[in-house]
């Protein structure tokens, strides 16, 4: 059964974050025999729970804490107050997220070697190699039901994957498949298969879509050795006259501050949080905040070079029914500098509800030419661009100067600004995204500004060298050694893929190092 | 198009409501805001009901779908009524905006433009200002949430209770 340790047991890990990073880690760590408190801001929602209604959804799973954003990019002229789409309840985004599970590609952990210095760009290679990370790529797409890997078929192809197949046939593009989903295709692990149910993006109702929610924390509970604390808001961190880490303090339930101390702690709360809590944690010996003193804390902060392209068509197409994302086209993924841009990106299906497509298909747009789009909602088709941006020092989480959250913490301002490289990998992929489907018999098509992000990347980025970046190899501060970060914010650079299955096998890595100093004794 | 029909003085909202020969249009009686023919009308509170009728009518001409009826602009409309009520100061900017929106509209006022264009032309001059706005942004939301005006677009909506749709077309489509 679930554990329950005493605010003052300085034995535990504390892992901030129940997502991707932070579940997974805490399951990984509790497995071994080691004792972990998980803080979670959020609440716990069971899957049975989860509501197939979008803003309904929305207010029971986004995190929607004020924060302000900043730069040319169009989320902040459209959602200022809502620069990410990311959940605040136990599971973190894997209760929101799409399933899509793709390893890196080589080169795109050596971007600095392979693309070049580029101007106006903060490139650096990983301190990791694809070929260090394959067996814990390995482990995690076992751990997480991965299509396409371990035996398991793919999953069925809905009405948007076929529109999206037909047009790659066309357009001779020839990795094109259901793709590789963290979403079972055959029962398997205690959870069902998909039922094409739709709404993956407000919780799977069926638990088919992997979830740290029921899947790594139940594990981990269920060893005596991990409590899941949620409602529990990290608001610093203590450390003593030596530099290491002591203990979290974070606001409970009712609002009250809370200490729970700590002989290791980790930092998974997403790209936008973690380095705000270690921003929020300066001392007067860390006065730039924890782990910063190379200044990159905050700093390079990347969400993908995306965007959608929707088309309607002069028959019914209901994107909408079925798995979300089980649809992609691998081709323009390559790194292929004669483009006109370094990196590459991923067409994925995607499909929103009528209340979201509202929203997003053109934030602020009013009039007929939005109106009639919306009037051919059952004839459309969708798709996402996912693609590698440039990390850039300018792009950064900062503390807000003046406006701070119900307990006093500054809330968190999103800089970004597209790097050339980004706007020109858009740029092609709405030309190629639209001959897709043109090629197919579209008779409009809407080429859809990026939403909220929902990749949040690099922003206490791991380097080989200590004045490069923030945490090292294992994603253990450079600054101080019982400090770890645990969730994609560790990213150097962020690749074309999805970032999940890079995060868990991450922390799958991370789990390993963490029990084999701690029994080493050397943290 | 929302016409709306002033009502007579005297004229009761029950005797409105019989008289389903008046058609589509929209009748302003009281503090409400009533279609006679589609039996169904909105009272209001804090705004004045031609103000109310005016919001339906920039409602449309925001997100106009032909296909939807205007019960449901109505309902998206209403929270102003309702927020006006408890907030002075939202109440001023509705009505100053409607009263600026009738003033840039000439003689006849916003309804009294008989085409959508010239409404339109008028709602880009304000396109900027608060009351745009905010009746813009809370409608995005409040007319396209109505699950009653998902069929109208093809949405079919919840589907978890149904099974989903692994036996239900997921894959149907024909024509390609």
């Amino acid at each position: 059964m679930a554990a329950s340790f005493d605010l003052n047991n300085d034995g535990v890990v504390v892992i901030i974050g129940s997502g991707a990073g932070g579940g997974t880690l805490g399951n990984e760590l509790a497995q071994k025999g080691v004792d972990v408190v998980i803080l979670e801001a959020g609440a716990r929602h069971e899957y049975e729970d989860f509501i197939n209604d979008e803003w309904a959804s929305f207010s029971q799973l986004a995190w929607t804490d004020k924060r302000t954003t900043s730069g040319d990019w169009r989320v902040s002229k459209d959602f200022p107050n809502l620069p990410a789409w990311i959940v605040k309840s136990v599971g973190g985004s894997t209760t929101h997220w799409a399933g899509a599970s793709l390893r890196f590609q080589e080169h795109e952990f050596k971007t600095l070697s392979t693309y070049g210095k580029l101007e106006g760009a903060n490139l650096l290679d990983w301190p990791v190699t694809l070929a260090e990370m394959e067996p814990y790529y390995a482990k995690a797409e076992a751990k997480m039901g991965v299509t396409g890997t371990n035996g398991w078929p793919r999953l069925p192809g809905n009405n948007n994957f076929k529109v999206l197949k037909a047009g790659a046939d066309k357009l001779g593009y020839k990795e094109c498949h259901t793709g590789n989903m963290a979403i079972n295709s055959v029962e398997r692990d205690d959870r069902m298969s998909c039922q094409q149910t739709g709404f993956c993006f407000q919780g799977c109702k069926w638990g088919a879509k992997w979830s740290t929610l029921y899947t790594e924390i139940p594990k981990g509970e269920a060893t005596g050795h991990l409590e899941v604390r949620p409602n529990a808001m990290a608001i610093k961190i203590n450390h003593d006259a030596s530099g290491k880490v002591t203990g979290v303090v974070y606001a409970d339930k009712d609002g009250k501050l809370q200490e729970q101390k700590a002989r290791i702690v980790t930092v998974a709360g997403n790209s936008i949080e973690s380095p705000r809590l270690l921003l929020n944690s300066e001392s007067s010996k860390f006065p730039h905040g924890l782990a910063n003193s190379s200044g990159q804390v905050g700093k390079n902060y990347m969400r993908h070079t995306t965007g959608s392209v929707y088309a309607i068509f002069d028959k019914p197409v209901h994107m909408y029914r079925g798995t979300t994302m089980a649809g992609i086209i691998r081709d323009e993924a390559r790194h292929d500098p004669s483009r006109g841009f370094v990196g590459g990106y991923e067409f994925e299906t995607l499909s929103l509800g009528l209340p979201f497509m509202a929203a997003f298909l053109n934030p602020g747009g009013w009039g007929r030419s939005f109106t009639t789009a919306l009037d051919h909602y059952d004839h459309m088709a969708g798709l996402w661009i996912v693609g590698e941006d440039m990390p850039r020092a300018e792009n950064r989480i900062t503390l807000h100067k003046d406006e701070k959250d119900a307990h006093g913490m500054p809330i968190a301002d999103v800089h970004f600004d597209d790097h050339p490289n980004d706007t020109a990998m858009r740029n092609h992929a709405y030309k190629q995204a639209t001959a897709l489907y043109d090629a197919v018999g579209a008779t409009r098509s809407f080429p859809t500004p990026p939403y909220p992000s929902t990749h949040n990347l690099g922003t206490n980025r791991m380097s080989e060298k200590a004045e490069d970046g923030v945490v090292n190899k294992h994603g253990q501060a450079h600054d101080t050694k019982n400090l770890f970060v645990s969730d994609g914010s560790q990213f150097t650079t962020g690749a074309a893929e999805n970032p999940t299955l890079t995060i868990v096998s991450l922390a799958i890595r991370q789990a390993e190092y963490i029990a084999s100093q701690m029994s080493a004794k050397t943290i | 198009m929302v016409t709306i029909y002033d009502a007579k003085p005297g004229l009761s909202r029950r005797e409105l409501l019989k008289r389903g020969g008046i058609g589509a249009l929209l009748v302003i009686s009281g503090s409400a805001v009533i279609s006679p023919e589609n039996a169904w009308g909105l009272e209001t509170s804090a705004l004045k009901p031609e103000t109310m009728a005016t919001l339906i009518q920039m409602a449309r001409d925001i997100y106009p779908h032909d296909q939807v009826p205007d019960k449901y602009y109505a309902i998206a409309v209403k929270g102003h009524d309702e927020q006006a009520g408890k907030d002075a100061a939202y109440k001023t900017m509705i009505e100053d905006g409607i009263a600026d929106l009738d003033k840039k509209s000439g003689e006849g006022g916003y309804r009294g433009l008989g085409w959508e264009e010239q409404r339109v032309a008028v709602l880009q001059q304000i396109e900027a200002t608060p009351f745009f706005q905010s009746i813009r942004g809370g409608l995005v939301v409040s007319l396209y949430n109505q699950q009653e005006v998902w069929p109208i677009f093809g949405y079919e909506g919840e589907s978890y209770s149904k099974g989903g749709y692994i036996a239900r077309g997921f894959d149907d489509i024909e024509w390609l």
